[in-house]
């Protein structure tokens, strides 16, 4: 029974002048209710450059956070994975280099901030500071690795609610109850093909230029950014994985996987298994947070 | 003079790139490097002199174009391929295409010798100038581009298809004609791609990426060439294809509507609905042309719809201005007005049932709970009144006026009061059970939920409460928050007189977007699929994207929306000072229809029953059947 219904009980139709008085019941508003909410986000990563590549060009980095106590801070954490690409080592650098600057800009913004003792007012709002982060990211591959670019996708989770950034082909995905949802939108010339209704998934799947993006990090001096805000899912996981994961295993496979695991570690180890089992061509990166019911 | 060599590690320098001949190199003891004209991915193209004539310069452009292929047969195919192509090109006769005076392979690259035009490619032209290129320019390019595109779709044995159509691909030579560049040859060298990698060339059509390339395609390029060259927004920045998101008036509203039109078919995502040949396409442009020195460009002013499009079911007159919300309960729709009374009429047929005077005007929505009806004046006191005959129940002093409108919950009244509290009342007694003090008048209509009560402040400040009234965090906006805020997924959502509108997370209250309007707006915001509708004192109502902020649409009143709008099925309804209650579709933001009254309209409509009621400041409270 919810608090108001506890301490509100409905009472009957008051008569017309000459209602009763009804006071609060003191015991019922004195008492705390700390506690109730509270629940254990776990996280868990794995990463694996593959079978046929010699460079492990992705990058990711997590951060989770709980708190407990009278003034409890909310959950809050950074869930990144980027996915690198260009000759030589520009790619490892340009994910590398991408990851830090997004998770230096929104630590130093946001997750720092929930520890000042005083509240401030002045912050921006969180999907602008996400965006500012990724066009930093940008900032920095184009000046430090020319011809170096990369996919990132980044999960700023704060209390009840998940702001990302997206750029490239790296997904996301909320997995909860009976459904797998892409939260993300591919970056990708077949994907965009395959919204026009010019190819079919199982076309697209199997297309020449599947790898072939239309936005990325460090091709140019302006990024156009996806940013969005999610709930946080009640018993259910977040999952951000790169393509060397969504584009072998299915996401009916992944969704199987993650459900099945007996927790988000091991069904990060899972997934980038099933993917070196099916041939990986690619760098397998996987982080997934799971979100018990509340 | 540079070694040529078979190894590609050769050809490429630290960076990964094509290392260039340098001036003065000598190819096939024939052709003199002067220098480069350009250079991209694994080709490039000087400027050199043909050593045949040393009597005269002859220059040349010299394109050429690095074999990666490892395999010695797949060597040999390009090069093969590559021959071909060449071939082909040097039976092509038209005073827009280059000549074709020579080629050859040699070790890891092929070379081909072309006209060397001078003047400039319109890439560079677009970047130089300051402002949009005069449209008379662009449509004889356009036309040019068409006459000899005609030519090469119309090549026999079999039409030969130019595949890269795009501004960097057209020279303006010295005599202001155009010329295609480099055909696509480069495309053999292509090497096949592995791993994940950008590049889409932005004006290709959809169909080249099946494989297909064939006349339709260069007819969609050149519509793209033509998009880009009058919106200056290059497409290779755009996510692909999307052109029609694009729309060219809304970035260039000089260009004429006909020649936009002529455009958008070219670019048919369909190869069939694009026009079926160069020569079609020309006519287009022709006739648009020939159009436009006769049209202006402005479009006829939307023309108001007639009222019979919305059936009036009845209207009821009081005696002053109604500025409130409407409450319809029980077959009863009660509401306040400037004349001090709240007036409850029956909802079927307006007719007059009881009034109860207050002691000033009411701006607020009445709330119900069974028989008793609450409402808020101006005469500082919140009333309840009986349902059945407007008799008094009890009333409550606040010690300002009250313009927040009551919101129930658990038996108990939340409401704001120009006093600077929050008032929760218990709704059988009338007494306080507590009150929060929020620095300034909360006109804001509270909102209870998940065990916390949210609500705007006059000075800007935004509180979330717990049940006992103890603050769980406050946000700031710029200046005043009258809206009243809604709660959808754990998000909060209110405007502000800072002209914006915000979403904050319930749980903490950070911001997780804004977004900002033409004016201020008292407006207060509504849900409906993924989208956050609110209307603003700069006459628009705004549909905007609960994840991203993203504005969907917006719709220009002729006055402030100060109203709130309301959803019902696919319908919005949202009144405006300019006297009109509109009726939008709210996916598309289209008009449907709209019902002047006579006088602004400032409150918020009811609908109940497929009847829409609302206020006017005509002193009229209307009934429509939707």
């Amino acid at each position: 029974m919810g608090v108001w219904s506890r301490l509100f009980r409905k009472k009957k139709v008051p008569e017309s002048d000459s209602a009763k008085t009804a006071p609060l019941d003191p015991e019922t508003l004195g008492k705390e209710v700390l506690g109730e909410r509270h629940r254990a986000v776990a996280v868990g990563s794995a990463q694996s450059k593959g079978i046929e590549r010699t460079h492990n060009e992705d990058a990711l980095l997590v951060i989770l956070g709980s708190s407990g106590g009278q003034e409890a801070l909310p959950d809050f954490g950074l869930f990144l994975v980027a996915d690198g690409m260009g000759g030589h080592r520009s790619g490892e650098l340009a994910s590398s280099i991408s990851a830090r600057a997004v998770a230096r800009r929104i630590t130093q913004e946001s997750i720092l901030r929930l520890f000042d003792l005083e509240q401030g007012n002045s912050s921006a709002p969180l999907q602008d500071l996400v965006r500012d982060a990724l066009q930093d990211a940008n900032q920095a591959v184009v000046e430090r690795v020319p011809g170096g670019g990369t996919t990132l996708t980044v999960a700023l989770l704060l209390g009840e609610q998940v702001t990302f950034g997206h750029v490239g082909d790296t997904r996301a995905y909320i997995i909860s109850d009976n459904q797998i949802q892409i939260v993300t939108r591919d970056h990708s010339l077949v994907e965009r093909l395959r919204e026009l209704g010019q190819l079919t998934r199982q076309e697209a799947a199997t297309h020449p230029q599947r790898n072939v993006l239309y936005r990325a990090i460090g091709q140019g001096a302006n990024l156009e950014v996806d940013v969005f805000t999610q709930p946080v899912p009640n018993d259910g996981y977040l999952l951000i994985c790169s393509d060397g994961l969504w584009g072998v295993v299915s996401d009916d496979e992944i969704a199987r996987i993650v459900r099945g695991a007996s927790g988000p570690q091991v069904a990060c180890e899972q997934l980038v298994q099933a993917a070196n089992a099916g041939g990986g061509p690619d760098n397998i990166t996987a982080v997934i947070v799971h979100f018990p019911p509340a | 003079m540079r070694r040529i060599t078979r190894t590609l590690e050769g050809k490429l320098n630290e960076t990964g790139q094509l290392s260039q001949l340098e001036p003065g190199a000598t190819l096939q003891d024939r052709y003199l490097v002067l220098g480069i004209l350009g250079a991209g991915g694994m080709s490039a193209v000087y400027k050199g002199r043909d050593l045949h004539f040393p009597n005269v310069t002859k220059l040349v452009a010299v394109k050429e174009m690095i074999n990666l292929a490892a395999d010695s047969t797949m060597h040999d195919m390009i090069v093969r391929n590559f021959e071909r192509e060449a071939d082909l090109l040097a039976t092509l006769s038209h005073p827009a295409i280059p000549r074709i005076f020579d080629y050859f392979s040699q070790a890891s690259s092929s070379y081909l010798v072309m006209e060397f035009i001078e003047g400039k490619d319109l890439e560079a032209l677009l970047q130089d100038a300051k402002d949009f290129l005069p449209e008379e320019q662009i449509v004889t390019w356009a036309i040019e581009l068409c006459d000899v595109l005609t030519y090469l779709h119309n090549h026999k044995p079999q039409p030969v298809v130019f595949r890269d159509m795009k501004p960097s691909n057209i020279m303006v030579d010295h005599h202001e004609h155009i010329r295609l560049i480099d055909f696509g040859i480069a495309r053999v060298f292509q090497p096949g791609q592995k791993g994940t990698m950008i590049g889409t060339e932005g004006y290709s059509p959809p169909e080249q990426y099946r494989g297909e390339a064939s006349p339709p395609g260069d007819i969609y390029a050149l519509g793209a060439t033509l998009h880009h060259l009058l919106t200056r927004r290059d497409p290779r920045a755009e996510a692909p294809f999307s052109f029609p998101d694009r729309p060219i008036r809304q970035l260039n509203p000089r260009v004429s509507p006909e020649l936009d039109g002529a455009i958008i078919q070219a670019l048919s995502y369909d190869p069939k609905d694009r026009y079926p040949s160069a020569e079609a396409f020309k006519q287009a442009l022709f006739s648009a042309a020939k159009r436009t020195g006769l049209l202006t460009g402005t479009e006829a002013s939307s023309v108001l719809k007639p009222r019979s499009d919305v059936k009036e079911l009845w209207s009821f007159e009081c005696e002053d201005e109604i500025r409130g919300t409407p409450l319809v309960h029980q077959g009863v729709v009660y509401v306040g007005c400037y004349d001090n009374n709240l007036y409850a009429l029956d909802a079927k047929n307006g007719e007059f049932l009881w009034k109860y005077p207050t002691e000033a005007g009411i701006a607020t929505r009445p709330a119900a709970q069974d028989e008793a009806i609450f409402v808020g004046s101006e005469d500082c006191r919140l009333h309840a009144v009986t349902a059945s005959q407007g008799r008094l129940i009890w009333t409550y002093y606040t010690e300002g006026p009250i313009r927040s409108s009551p919101t129930l919950s658990h038996g108990h009244i939340f409401v704001g009061s120009d006093d600077n509290h929050l008032h929760v009342v218990n709704m059988l007694s009338g007494r306080r059970v507590w009150r929060a003090d929020a620095n300034g008048p909360v006109r804001s209509t509270p909102l209870i939920a998940a065990e916390r009560v949210y609500f705007g402040c006059e000075t800007g400040d935004f509180y979330c409460l717990d049940f006992r009234g103890e603050m769980k965090w406050r946000f700031k906006a710029k200046r005043a928050v009258t809206s009243s805020p809604i709660l959808v997924e754990g998000m909060i959502y209110f405007s502000s007189l800072d002209w914006t509108l915000y979403a904050l997370e319930a749980e903490g209250g950070w911001q997780i977007w804004r977004f900002r309007m033409g004016k201020p707006s008292i407006s207060s915001p509504v849900y409906g699929e993924g989208k956050i509708f609110v209307g603003c004192a700069d006459g628009l109502i705004y549909a905007v994207d609960a994840r991203s902020s993203r504005e969907a649409w917006r719709f220009q009143t002729e006055h402030q929306v100060t109203s709130s709008p309301v959803l019902v099925e696919d319908s919005l309804y949202c009144g405006s000072v300019d006297g009109s209650m509109y009726c939008l579709d709210f996916r598309s933001g289209r008009q449907r229809w709209r019902f002047p009254t006579g006088g602004p309209i400032t409150g918020t409509p009811a609908i109940a029953d497929g009847t829409l009621y609302f206020g006017s400041t005509d002193h009229r409270i209307y009934a429509l059947l939707t």
